[in-house]
């Protein structure tokens, strides 16, 4: 993998030993292993840049604290403004006040919706009683999938009669009408995979989601995902108004920089991240947990301590 | 929906090669996912043939910049060549991480070499992602080929045999394996791929046989990581580049494609069984550029 941040900005640092301040000749070369390590992450190069700057400011003319190196004290400085991007507090998942909760997975083709879909309401099943309904009429055996996670999960499945018959809208509103017949609280649309530029897909989005008046439309997004990352989820929000973010395959070594960018660039929080291909692996996200994971760097606690 | 395969660029339409021209082209590269190595890699390069040459111009640049690129793919052994089938038969396996377009493109090529006239087998060594045999069957089904299927939870590593013995006993051309996704970073998965290639190598032990990793082009920095464990895993004899319709630029694969001299082999340019072709370096360099 990338050699740490941490090591880069300790080998700038090393002849900088001490006191003073940061000068600025000093701080620039330290920002420029923290941008690389940015584009290395896959954080998108226009946030990054923003962020670099944003970093330079606050680190410009600091007084050398004597508990940490300079090193630490830029990398605490970053490991700050990466958190703060990404928000700090945790974002829940908003249902209805009167039930039925309508939530819509979308994304890309490939990116994990219809395994999000059964995770997500084997997750809420405690204290909800949850439904996941077959809306990928398109790929092939796209309902069988969704079906036989379901059935593995216990969890109650509606889909088009026939695989490959009725049409998107029509299935949803069925699905609709079951769940109030049997006391569903919360249905879980999967939705075919479509790539954003895609102008007829995004208009069936546009169109489910007048139809079903959604509480949350999650956006389901790759963590290995790269620079195309952040007009994806903007298309997404535009076209079908993304409430959330669900990051997935995070059990891989990808840095996830996309999960940054995504939120930077529509305001559209991180809610989920996916941690692996068991229908338990859907964990809370963390924002500090990713921030460090973006920058590959070690134990953070026990430096903010010293701070 | 159509790829822009061919959309010249803005960026060297002409004008002063000066210091924001290095800029853009820089920022041009970085969101294009070709990496910061590779990209500052690159650029000094160009540097280096714009003070050689006294090219003045922009679009000047441009063109041997272009060059510059395609030739150094193509030097790569194997880019852009199809799949050459040659003994009978003629085994495809096919691998990459979760989601990627595996399956599809499985699909697809053995579409392709049906047109071709050949015959050929589909194998469903996926046996552990719901329904995923039940996909293959589903495009078998369509292009109207066979597909060679265990059950759910069964030993990729015997469908595949059992494929390999079929195609023998029937005389075909191709067997083309699909395999389940899984993360490079998973030891006990990878191990599994190298059984695979085991029994794939015992039984066909005088036929070249290809291992093609599927990678989506949407897919950032980690793409190369994926392509350097999966090479030492399997030998891979080449990359496809699946989604390539998304407006992502995929220039992580000219890291894959240098660093690790892997062919870069077809491009997946949609959902539809006929959505595949030979990857091509220039018009590849040239949309990066645009
Ligand atoms: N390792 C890992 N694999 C995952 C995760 N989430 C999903 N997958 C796998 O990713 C692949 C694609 O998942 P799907 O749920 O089929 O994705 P999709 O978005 O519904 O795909 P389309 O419907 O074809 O667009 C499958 O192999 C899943 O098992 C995860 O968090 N970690
Ligand atoms: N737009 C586009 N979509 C594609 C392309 N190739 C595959 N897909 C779609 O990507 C999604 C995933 O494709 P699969 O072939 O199921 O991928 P996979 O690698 O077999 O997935 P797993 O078996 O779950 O790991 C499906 O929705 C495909 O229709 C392509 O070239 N362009
Ligand atoms: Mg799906
Ligand atoms: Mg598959």
């Amino acid at each position: 993998m990338f050699d740490s941040l941490k090591e880069r900005l300790e080998g700038i640092f090393s002849k900088l030993r001490g006191k003073g301040r940061l000068t600025e000749e000093d701080v620039n070369d330290a920002l420029r292993e923290v941008r690389r390590a940015l584009l290395e992450a896959d954080v998108n190069y226009k946030i990054a840049k923003d962020l670099v700057e944003r970093i330079k400011e606050r680190c410009l003319g600091q007084e050398v604290l004597s508990s940490i190196t300079p090193a630490q004290q830029v990398y605490v400085v970053v490991y700050e403004e990466l958190c703060n991007l990404m928000g700090g507090k945790k974002e829940r998942l908003n249902f209805a006040s009167k039930p039925p909760s309508v939530f819509m997975l979308v994304g890309l083709q490939g990116s994990g919706k219809t395994t999000t879909a059964v995770k997500l309401a084997l997750k809420i099943s405690d204290s909800h009683k949850p439904m996941v309904v077959a809306c990928d009429l398109r790929r092939p055996a796209a309902v069988k999938q969704l079906k036989v996670l379901a059935e593995k999960a216990g969890i109650p499945f509606f889909g088009p009669d026939e695989a490959g018959s009725g049409d998107v809208l029509g299935v949803a509103k069925k699905a609709l009408r079951y769940a109030d017949d049997h006391l569903i609280d919360v249905v879980i649309f999967d939705t075919a995979g479509r790539l954003h530029i895609d102008e007829d897909l995004m208009a069936e989005l546009e169109q489910m989601h007048k139809t079903l008046n959604p509480h949350e439309v999650l956006l389901v997004i790759d963590a290995m995902t790269g620079q195309e990352g952040v007009n994806v989820a903007q298309m997404f929000k535009e076209k079908a108004g993304i409430t959330g973010v669900i990051l997935t395959k995070l059990d891989g070594d990808a840095r996830g920089g996309a999960a940054l960018a995504v939120k930077a660039a529509t305001g559209v929080p991180v809610k989920l991240v996916g941690v692996g291909e068991h229908l338990e692996d859907l964990e809370e996200f963390d924002a500090a947990r990713m921030a460090q994971r973006i920058l590959g760097m070690g134990d953070m606690e026990g430096l903010l301590e010293k701070i | 929906l159509q790829k822009s395969w061919f959309g010249l660029g803005s960026l060297f339409s002409g004008g002063k090669i000066d210091e924001s021209f290095w800029e853009t082209l820089e920022e041009q590269l970085l969101l294009g996912d070709v990496g910061v190595d590779l990209t500052e890699e690159l650029i000094a390069k160009l540097r280096e043939v714009a003070k050689g040459s006294n090219v003045r111009d922009a679009s000047e640049l441009k063109a041997k910049f272009i060059d510059l690129i395609v030739q150094k793919l193509e030097e790569i052994p194997g880019m852009g060549k199809p799949i050459e089938v040659k003994n009978k038969p003629t085994l495809v396996l096919i691998v990459g991480v979760n989601g990627s377009g595996k399956t599809t493109t499985a699909a697809k090529l053995a579409y392709k070499f049906k047109q071709q006239g050949y015959s050929v087998l589909l194998a469903a060594a996926d046996t552990y992602r719901a329904a995923a045999i039940d996909q293959l069957k589903v495009w078998g089904d369509k292009i109207g080929l066979r597909v060679v299927a265990h059950k759910v939870g069964g030993d990729p590593a015997a469908v595949i045999y059992d494929a390999i013995e079929s195609a023998i006993a029937s005389g075909r051309d191709m067997v083309i394996v699909d395999t389940a996704g899984r993360l490079h970073t998973k030891h006990n998965l990878m191990e599994e791929l190298r059984k695979v290639k085991r029994v794939i190598e015992k039984r066909l032990p005088d036929e070249p046989s290809e291992s093609l990793l599927v990678l989506d082009a949407v897919m950032g920095q980690n793409a190369f990581y994926q392509a350097e464990v999966f090479n030492e895993a399997l030998k891979l004899t080449g990359v496809i580049l699946a989604k390539y319709d998304n407006a992502a630029k995929g220039g992580i694969i000219l890291a894959v494609a240098q660093k690790m001299s892997l062919p870069i082999r077809y491009v997946g340019l949609g959902e539809g069984i006929e959505d595949l072709e030979p990857f091509e370096p220039r018009a590849f360099v040239e949309a990066l550029l645009s």
